[in-house]
Formats: structure tokens, C-alpha cells, sequence
């Protein structure tokens, strides 16, 4: 009994070490990002050097920075638009009417985000030559919808299922069309799994880099696209660094809200 | 007639749940599908209300031919086992959806679901949602949606089933009272017996998709057309071949014309009823006698004795769905 009572706490200590030392590998290292974009020493020497905020004031002007971060938005937007439009037509589909092919249906839809990368980026970059699609904006936009998608169409499908058919039967037999039913039943029964599934999806989009490499022309890039560039630049390293301290910043936001959203959604039904 | 159907049939894939079902229901009673699971009720149910499409056959709702009419215009309530409670909305607005969507006036609205929760007792309840209600009260909540919109005909698919049995017992005899207040033509779906003789004026039996007999829960019980509408009714023994109600097996101390010879294998005692378990020409049976008696006739285990079977079923009576519903 105590044999089992001192393994257990032992076992307990070592998952507390192992634990500590995963977010110790995690979160050092984002840690001395956000420092450095405070570090006076343009080398990044260590210990910082001193305190400024010159590199944000450089950061803020730079307008390459800006409008990337403006083209990531947009694109960021436009992807996670055009998945939760696609996404959920295709879950609503797929789980209230049959037809030839539906159970390919999740397999296709599924299969680009396993795909790598580099594999969608070769296949849209040939397809919009030969369609004659100019790169730009509208590119990038349909390159990360094809892997944005599946995130909207899974949570969308898993609460169309759970929620079943008869909210929907039980409103059309009191008197509403389809329409009427989609606004007053369905949608917001559906609401916080599209809102999750629509924010996860502007998070995989934002930091997208391999696609967009292949769908983004020379003088549209997106914040990573930029960063990437910039990076080996020793004049620029400082304002990279402010740029990533940011953006480390600005994810926790919505991962957060995801995750709330899920979980209320996930508690006090039934 | 206030339901008619005729000849209707309904196959998913290869199951034909529906095989030539004919089925008449008269204005202003409380009707029960009763049979087993799988036997084929509840999706007549949801072709009466429009929620499956017949293969063949046609169905009338109040003298209008509704076979392709779409659910939203046959007129029908409809009360899902597990409740459809629409969890974004309080009670009231539940309850008010059927009127919202048809653009009533907001007074009266309020007045009509203030009358509904009166009726169905949730009246203090009106601004919970659905999450905060006991299975017995979202049922009580969706019986009132459905009538809301002043339905032609009231139909509910198991309503009970997901309750517990105290509720259940509860339940049963408010919606007997409901439907004496309210008088709406109602068609209930149950495999539970008890719960059909109990609640309603007619009883309509189906298995394996077909209409095995339709009858007053007497009717049912004292005349059943098959051996299979006795076994669902109610208990049954074997005698001499014969089925029979245990109760309707007398136990003799003496021989006499048509009794059979028997052995008391055992004898529980069940309150006032005694169950009695025999050996009748090798085979078991069982007889089920009041205390008084078992105790007058003296009834104990390895006891011979006589048994006279009456009321047995001999042969099929009418056939298969012809039995015209008593009205």
C-alpha cells in the first residue's frame, strides 16, 4: 500500500519534471523574442544590452511590415470566408441528404491538409498558369481555403450529427420553410462551431508560408512571406524580431477564443 | 374520418418498413400504434405527418388529400421522443415559434403561450431554457409548441420513452385528461402495452410493418384476432396446445368435463394474486388465481390437481386488418 502510495507520488514528480521541461523547450524560446525586441543591442547579445523601444518605433514605420500584415489579414479573412461557406454546405450535404459519393466527400475534403505543403503549392501554382489566373491576392485566398475547409466542414459535421434531424423536422412541422429554419433553428445551434472552426482557420491561414510561396506574386506578400525575407538581413533582424514578438501575441487571441468557444458549446446541453 | 390512410408502403433500402398499410381514424380520438420496435409504427407516424415520403398508398388529414403535401401544410403537431427542444430559446419563445414564423400579432402570441403553459403547467417556468427543464417538462414544453399552432392532428412518437417509468405513469394519465380538455384527434406511438390500454380509445396494432388488428384496448384484449395480438396484450400460458390467459385457468381439486390433470410445481404468492406454476400433460404452464382462492382451494407445491381452461383461442378470428375501428 505504501509501496503503491510512494510509486504513485515518485510517478507524479517525474510527469511534473517531464512537463516542466516540454514548456520549458516551448516557451523559452518565444520568451527571448519577445525580450530581444526590447534588447538595445542590435547583435541580439545576451544579456540584453539595455531596454529601448526603437525597434518597435522602426517596426511601426516599416511599411513593408504594414502591408503585409495588411495582406495577411485580407488573405486571412478571405480563406477562412470562403471555408466557412464551402464548409458548412458541404457538412450540411454530407449529413442531411444522400447521394452518390458521399462518403468520398470527407475523404476529399479531408485529404489537403494531410497533403504536404509543398505537394498543393506545385499543383495550384501549375493550375493557375494554365487557367491564366494572374497571382495576387485572390491566389493565396484560394490556396489556403483548400486546406481551410476541412476544419470548418469537421466541427460543422460533428454538431449537424449530434444535434440530429429533429430540431430541423420539428420546426418545419410548426410551419418554417427551409430558410426560416437554417436562421431561427439550425444557424444558431451551429454558431460556435463555425465561430471555432472559422477562427482556427484565420490562425492556419495567418502563419501559412509553403502555399503561399507558390500562390503569392513578387509584389504581394504575406506577414511570414516578409519575415522569412527579412530574416537574414542583419539591418532588418531587429524589426523581425518586434514583428514575431507581436504576432506571438496576437495568436494567443484567437486560440483562446477557440478554445472558449468550444468548450462553452461542449457544456450545458442536455 | 380525421386520418386516413390507405394502402400505404415504405421501404428503406431493403427493409420494408411499411407493407400495404391501411389505417382509419376517426375525428377526436386518442389512437395508439402499439408493437414492437422495428414493427413499423413510427414511421406511419411520420408519413402522416408529411416527414417521409410513401412509396405507394396515400394519406388524407380532415377530408384534404395530403399525400404530397409538405409538412408544413398538413395541419399536424408533432412530439418528438427526445423532445427537439430547440436549446437556444426560452420555453416561451419555444413554445411561440409556430405563431412567430406565421407573423401573428406580438399580444396575442404572448396571450395564446400564456394559456399553453398554463395548460401543460410550466407557467412559471416560461423564461428557463430548455437545459434547466426535467425530461417530463421539455416533453410538457413541446406538447405545447405543437399545440400552439392549433393542430388538426396531434401525433407523438414515443413520447414517454425517455423518461422514467414514475414520470412515464405521470404523464400517461395527464395526457388521458389533456386529451378529454382539448379534444384534438391524437395518434400515439408505444411498444408499450400497459401504456396503450391505459391512455387510449383505440389501439392499433402493427409488427413486421403490417397492421395486425385494430380495436378498443377490450376488444383487443378479450378478442384477439392472433396469437400474436394476445401474447403482446397481455400474459399468456400454453394448455393442451391452446393459448390462454393465466387468469382464465381454473384450478380444480376434482376432475370434470374438459379439465385436464395437473402438478403444482410451485406456488408465489404476489400479494393478492398468486401465480401458480404448473405441469400440465408434461409441459409447463402457469395460472394465476386470487389469494382467496389459492387459499380456500389450499394450493401448495407437488399438489395434483385439475386445471379447466376457459376462454381459450381456438382459431384466428378476422383476419389481418380488416376489423373495422370502432367509432
Amino acid at each position: 500500500m505504501s509501496g503503491a502510495v510512494a510509486g504513485s507520488a515518485r510517478g507524479r514528480r517525474a510527469l511534473g519534471v517531464v512537463t516542466a521541461a516540454v514548456l520549458v523547450v516551448v516557451y523559452v524560446p518565444l520568451a527571448v523574442v519577445v525580450i530581444n525586441s526590447f534588447n538595445r543591442s542590435r547583435t541580439f547579445g545576451w544579456p540584453p544590452a539595455g531596454f529601448t523601444l526603437s525597434w518597435w518605433a522602426r517596426a511601426w514605420h516599416s511599411t513593408g511590415a504594414r502591408s503585409a500584415l495588411a495582406t495577411s489579414v485580407e488573405a486571412g479573412l478571405g480563406a477562412t470566408a470562403v471555408a466557412l461557406l464551402l464548409g458548412t454546405m458541404a457538412a450540411f450535404a454530407v449529413s442531411r441528404y444522400r447521394f452518390f459519393g458521399r462518403e468520398t466527400v470527407s475523404f476529399l475534403v479531408l485529404l489537403p491538409i494531410a497533403l504536404p505543403g509543398i505537394v498543393t503549392g506545385i499543383a495550384l501554382n501549375n493550375a493557375f498558369r494554365v487557367l491564366g489566373l494572374p497571382f495576387g491576392l485572390l491566389t493565396i485566398i484560394i490556396g489556403h481555403a483548400t486546406f481551410c475547409i476541412v476544419l470548418v466542414y469537421n466541427n460543422a459535421l460533428a454538431r449537424l450529427r449530434r444535434l440530429g434531424g429533429s430540431l430541423e423536422e420539428a420546426s418545419m412541422d410548426l410551419g418554417a420553410g427551409v430558410l426560416q429554419t437554417f436562421r431561427f433553428v439550425t444557424f444558431p445551434q451551429l454558431r460556435s462551431a463555425l465561430l471555432a472552426g472559422g477562427l482556427l482557420d484565420f490562425a492556419l491561414s495567418f502563419d501559412e508560408i509553403i502555399v503561399t510561396t507558390f500562390t503569392a506574386a513578387p509584389g504581394v506578400q504575406t506577414l511570414p512571406l516578409w519575415i522569412f525575407g527579412n530574416l537574414f538581413r542583419p539591418n532588418q533582424a531587429p524589426v523581425v524580431n518586434v514583428v514575431a514578438a507581436a504576432l506571438i501575441v496576437l495568436s494567443v487571441v484567437p486560440v483562446w477564443l477557440a478554445q472558449r468557444v468550444a468548450g462553452d458549446a461542449g457544456g450545458g446541453r442536455f | 374520418m380525421s386520418i386516413l390512410v390507405q394502402n400505404v408502403s415504405k421501404s428503406f433500402g431493403d427493409f420494408a418498413a411499411l407493407h400495404d398499410v391501411s389505417v382509419e381514424i376517426p375525428s377526436g380520438s386518442l389512437t395508439a400504434l402499439l408493437g414492437p420496435s422495428g414493427g413499423g409504427k413510427s414511421t406511419l407516424l411520420r408519413v402522416i405527418a408529411g416527414l417521409e415520403q410513401p412509396d405507394t398508398g396515400r394519406v388524407e388529414i380532415e377530408g384534404v388529400e395530403a399525400t404530397a403535401l409538405p409538412p408544413q401544410r398538413r395541419g399536424v403537431g408533432f412530439v418528438f421522443q427526445h423532445y427537439a427542444a430547440f436549446k437556444h430559446m426560452t420555453v416561451e419563445r419555444n413554445v411561440a415559434f409556430g405563431l412567430s414564423i406565421r407573423h401573428k400579432p406580438k399580444e396575442e402570441i404572448r396571450q395564446r403561450v400564456q394559456e399553453l403553459l398554463e395548460l401543460v403547467h410550466l407557467e412559471q417556468f416560461a423564461h428557463r431554457y430548455p437545459s434547466q427543464l426535467s425530461g417530463g417538462q421539455r416533453q410538457r414544453m413541446a406538447l405545447a409548441r405543437a399545440l400552439a399552432v392549433e393542430p388538426k392532428v396531434l401525433l407523438l412518437d414515443e413520447p414517454f420513452g425517455a423518461l422514467d417509468a414514475q414520470v412515464r405513469k405521470e404523464l400517461r394519465a395527464w395526457l388521458r385528461r389533456l386529451h378529454d380538455q382539448v379534444h384534438v384527434t391524437t395518434v400515439f406511438v408505444t411498444h408499450d402495452q400497459e401504456e396503450a390500454m391505459e391512455v387510449a380509445d383505440e389501439i392499433v396494432v402493427m409488427a413486421g410493418g403490417e397492421v395486425k388488428q385494430i380495436g378498443s384496448p377490450d376488444e383487443l384484449y378479450e378478442r384477439p384476432a392472433s396469437e400474436f395480438v394476445m401474447s403482446f396484450l397481455g400474459p399468456v400460458t400454453k394448455i393442451g396446445g391452446e393459448l390462454v390467459r393465466p387468469h382464465d385457468v381454473e384450478i380444480l381439486t376434482a376432475g370434470t368435463a374438459g379439465a385436464r390433470p395437473a402438478l403444482i410445481s410451485r406456488v408465489t404468492r404476489l400479494g393478492f394474486e398468486v401465480r401458480v406454476d404448473l405441469e400440465v400433460e408434461g409441459e409447463p404452464a402457469w395460472a394465476q388465481v386470487t389469494r382467496g382462492t389459492a387459499d380456500h382451494l389450499g394450493l401448495k407445491s407437488g399438489d395434483r390437481v385439475w386445471v379447466l381452461p376457459h376462454k381459450v383461442r381456438t382459431s384466428v378470428a378476422a383476419s389481418v386488418g380488416e376489423t373495422p375501428p370502432a367509432s
